[in-house]
């Protein structure tokens, strides 16, 4: 087992260092850096641009530049975001718990609906509650994305039933602890359904396919044969047979808990790391950019062991070979 | 079953003549290694222990043994479908684990194998036609019409209509389909012919007339059988020879009237006392 | 003694989804079963015989089979019982052994708890007396040490085990009728004999009907009292065991119990092994 945790570990690091290099790569493939915005400034002499940029090692090579980003971050420093002229890692801190709210929620509440209606759907298979749902999920299926999180908006605006942007109120400094956990939540409540809508839909396919797999196997229909009433067919002995590749959806689902709610923070004005990440990348700020990149790789590879972890605990037939 | 009868004298003409033997398996030996789910460690399997068999033309031999004892995985690795760990194959003189692909190329024709689900075993997506002359396009033998004409003698010859050559395996019955692959294992011209577990799933009829026609084709075309079995019974109404396997090797290799009635190894004996007669056990309720 | 199961005209056909026609899969069966007695089902794949067993646990599905007729249980007729009804009587009243156990079991359920589950749904125990009831069901069939089956998975069993398994899911709620589908196809030779030895203790031990499907004259021969030999739907020939065994009347019968060749004793030699004795017919065309 610590054979096992070691190899994952060395894997994981390889990872972000593989990531960390190519996002440096990359921007500084992308044409000027930070200082550029400032050239055009024209109060700003170009010998005080270049003397900024000596200053924070923009001129060194890529090599030189990412050798010393290294260092510092194995004692512990992210780096300095340029644009708000402060360290990385508070900025980032703030940045990541917000979108991980938001996530978290969006989320489970994906889950919490998309378990009972795949259920639903696959033990009342090909009757008209089946194909009700068949139809709603293609139906946002297909609609994109932004077009989804727009028409939220929309609704918004037009009924005033939600906030239509941002974390907090004006004025939130002047609440009380329950007060603020309830402005953040109302606030939240337009991003995570959003959210859910645009993720639910793939989950209940998901769930329903595998359910029925599980339905129709020989050994339910052997169980039920025994006599064994109908509820309990579908929750003890359909349903844990049908969790095998939903644990690795749900994986998944952690994996991207750092990514998937970017278009959606950038939208719905919720401060998370997406709006920070688009920003950062048009303004270069080196350090941000890599900065996020790292944490969402991080999360991919704890989702991935998250799986794995799940699946060796659920799955009897992996675990005991 | 018409002209087959089975030989009762342990002195026949299976290398006691100085026949050369058809096929010599030589001490093969077959492991694989797999890993475990999350930690990734390997574990072996072994599949064949040191396993040597020997093959007379002309003869049919069958390889029995309860499943997991390794004869699949022995009629794969001579079928040239798996390559063996160690040892050596050799075939009318050449070891055949020695050639390479170029080499090999023309032998394979000489070692057909069907396969106990039929089908699984035809392609579903083709017509009987095409699946009879499928091997003879990737031999690059004769013109379409030619093999066309090909297909359909050996649909003749296997007992299935020859308006059935539009058809497609699902549309034919177990026993047809079983038909098909044996029509088509035979569209090369094979010295030898493994049937693994080809029987097993055909009902009591259909397995008398398949075995009929395999007797007939045996004849007809001077084929070698090897046929793998865990049917001990069934084996005993067809086989010349028997060879016992027991895990993962041959624990006893005799003419098929000296094994049911002198087996030599414990094994043997006690799969044949856990399997009495059909007459014993009625007169038996008499009693 | 009033019959246990009695079936009268029984028809089942089932439509094909792709062809939309008609197929007929048993044709006015008619037999009938007595307590205490084992009736056995001849035939080959296809004549109908998993119909019957399917039908009569009320197992065929309502969209594309047709039955008709009556199936008696018990003077009551479970072809116009209730899904709800129906439930109570499988697994109590009649059970089945599955075909093939490897898949008539969940495989990320333990193997105890399955057994378990059968009898909770139908006895009013709570879960520590199913659990009791368990272990010494799986001591009769013959599986120990029971708590290392219980928590074992279908999967770390062997083949000959896990039909004892659905066996004893069979057996638990100690029903009146056990109906077993070919219970040992899926075997090799010697777990099969161990299995019909099982199946003759059980039958002297216990006093249950055994309706027993297969196509093997061998293990007809070990177990059953009367038989009735089904062909293409129909019942082709009917009668105790023994009387049908040595004077078959339907051709058909013959080819089944392997009487339609001259059997002459070829080579009777008896060897004294170590652990006994020895005996081989050999049947020669």
């Amino acid at each position: 087992m610590i054979k096992f945790a070691t190899k994952r570990l060395i894997h994981a690091t390889l990872l972000l260092i593989a990531v960390s290099f190519s996002s440096f790569a990359l921007l500084q493939l992308a044409p000027g850096d930070f200082f550029d915005e400032m050239r055009r400034n024209p109060q700003v002499s170009m010998q005080t641009v270049n003397t900024l940029r000596t200053e924070y090692g923009l001129d060194q090579p890529l090599p030189v530049r990412y050798e010393r980003w290294l260092r510092s971050v194995l004692k512990g420093h992210l780096g300095f975001s340029l644009a708000s002229n402060s360290p990385v890692t508070p900025l980032l801190r703030k940045r990541a718990c917000n979108t991980l709210l938001l996530s978290g929620t969006a989320t489970t509440l994906a889950w919490l609906l998309a378990l009972p209606i795949g259920i639903w759907a696959a033990v009342k298979r090909g009757g008209s509650a089946d194909r009700i749902w068949g139809f709603a999920t293609s139906t946002i299926l297909t609609v994109p994305d932004l077009v989804l999180f727009l028409a939220l908006l929309l609704l918004a605006v037009r009924t005033g039933w939600f906030p239509t942007g941002g974390m907090v109120s004006a004025g939130t400094d002047d609440f009380d602890a329950w007060g603020k956990a309830k402005d953040i939540s109302f606030h939240l409540m337009l991003p995570a359904m959003g959210l859910a809508l645009a993720t639910i839909p793939v989950l209940i396919r998901h769930i329903r396919a595998s359910m029925i797999e599980a339905l129709e196997s020989p050994f339910l229909r052997a169980a039920r044969g025994h006599g064994i009433p109908r509820a309990r067919l579908a929750f003890r002995y359909a349903l844990p047979a049908a969790s095998n590749p939903l644990v690795s959806l749900f994986g998944f689902s952690v994996a991207t808990m750092l990514s998937a709610s970017a278009l959606a923070e950038v939208v719905l004005s919720w401060p998370g790391l997406g709006p920070l990440l688009v920003e950062s990348i048009l303004s270069r700020d080196v350090f941000v950019v890599v900065a996020i990149v790292m944490l969402s790789s991080l999360f991919l590879v704890a989702g991935n062991l998250i799986a794995d972890l799940l699946l060796f605990a659920s799955d009897p037939r992996i675990r005991t070979e | 079953m018409a002209g087959k009868t089975l030989k009762m004298d342990s002195e026949t003409q299976f290398g006691a003549g100085g026949a050369e033997s058809l096929v010599r398996i030589e001490r093969l030996t077959k492991w694989y290694v797999q890993r475990r789910a999350l930690t990734r460690a390997e574990f072996t399997v072994h599949a064949l222990d040191d396993v040597s068999l020997t093959i007379y033309p002309g003869a049919t031999l069958a390889l029995v043994g309860e499943s997991g004892a390794g004869k699949s995985t022995l009629g794969r690795c001579l079928a040239l479908l798996e390559k063996p760990t160690s040892g050596e194959i050799w075939f009318e003189g050449k070891d055949l684990l020695k050639l390479d692909r170029k080499e090999l190329f023309p032998i394979r024709r000489q070692i057909q194998m069907i396969f106990q689900d039929p089908a699984s075993a035809l392609n579903p997506g083709m017509t009987a036609g095409e699946i009879i002359a499928e091997p003879l396009a990737i031999h690059r033998e004769g013109t379409n019409a030619q093999r066309r004409e090909r297909a359909r003698e050996l649909m003749e010859q296997v007992g299935l209509p020859a308006s059935a050559k539009d058809k497609r395996p699902l549309e034919f019955s177990g026993g047809q389909r079983q038909r098909l692959a044996i029509a088509r294992a035979l569209a090369l011209e094979p010295k030898l012919i493994i049937l693994d577990e080809a029987l097993s799933s055909l009902d009591l009829a259909n397995q008398e007339l398949i075995l009929k026609l395999l007797a007939d084709l045996q004849v007809a075309h001077s084929l070698t059988y090897l046929h793998i079995s865990h049917d001990l019974r069934l084996v005993s109404e067809f086989a010349d020879e028997v060879a016992v396997m027991h895990d993962r090797r041959i624990v006893e290799q005799q003419p098929a009237a000296e094994l049911f009635i002198r087996p030599r190894s414990r094994y043997t004996q006690g799969l044949l006392a856990a399997m009495p007669s059909l007459e014993s056990i009625c007169d038996g309720r008499l009693a | 003694m009033q019959t246990l199961l009695q079936v009268t005209d029984l028809s089942i056909s089932y439509r094909s989804a792709s062809t939309g026609r008609h197929h007929a899969a048993v044709s006015r069966a008619n037999f009938e079963i007595a307590p205490g007695e084992v009736l056995g089902l001849m035939g080959e794949s296809g004549c109908g015989k998993t119909s019957v067993a399917l039908a009569t646990l009320g197992l065929l599905s309502r969209d594309n089979a047709e039955v008709t007729g009556s199936i008696t249980f018990r003077g009551e007729n479970l072809l116009a019982m209730g899904e709800k009804a129906l439930q109570r009587i499988r697994g109590a009243g009649i059970s089945m052994v599955y075909q093939v156990p490897e898949i008539a079991l969940s495989p990320v359920m333990r193997v105890g708890m399955q057994i378990a589950e059968v009898a909770h749904a139908h006895q009013q125990w709570d879960w520590k007396k199913c659990r009791d009831e368990t272990h010494s069901i799986l001591a009769r069939v013959g599986l120990t040490p029971t708590e290392r089956i219980c928590s074992a998975y279908p999967h770390q069993l062997s083949g000959g085990q896990l039909q004892r398994v659905v066996l004893a899911q069979a057996l638990i709620c100690g029903p009146a009728l056990v109906i077993a589908d070919e219970p040992t196809a899926s075997l090799d030779a010697r777990s099969q004999a161990d299995f019909i030895a099982l199946l003759r203790e059980l039958k002297q031990g216990l006093r249950i009907s055994l309706l027993l499907i297969s196509h093997t004259p061998e293990i007809q021969a070990s177990l059953a009292d009367r038989i009735i030999v089904m062909k293409d739907g129909e019942i082709v020939e009917e009668g105790s065991f023994d009387r049908v065994y040595w004077n078959p009347v339907h051709p058909y019968t013959r080819t089944l119990l392997r009487r339609d060749r001259e059997t002459t004793r070829v080579h009777s030699e008896r060897e004294h092994s170590a652990d006994g004795e020895l005996v081989w017919w050999r049947e020669r065309l």
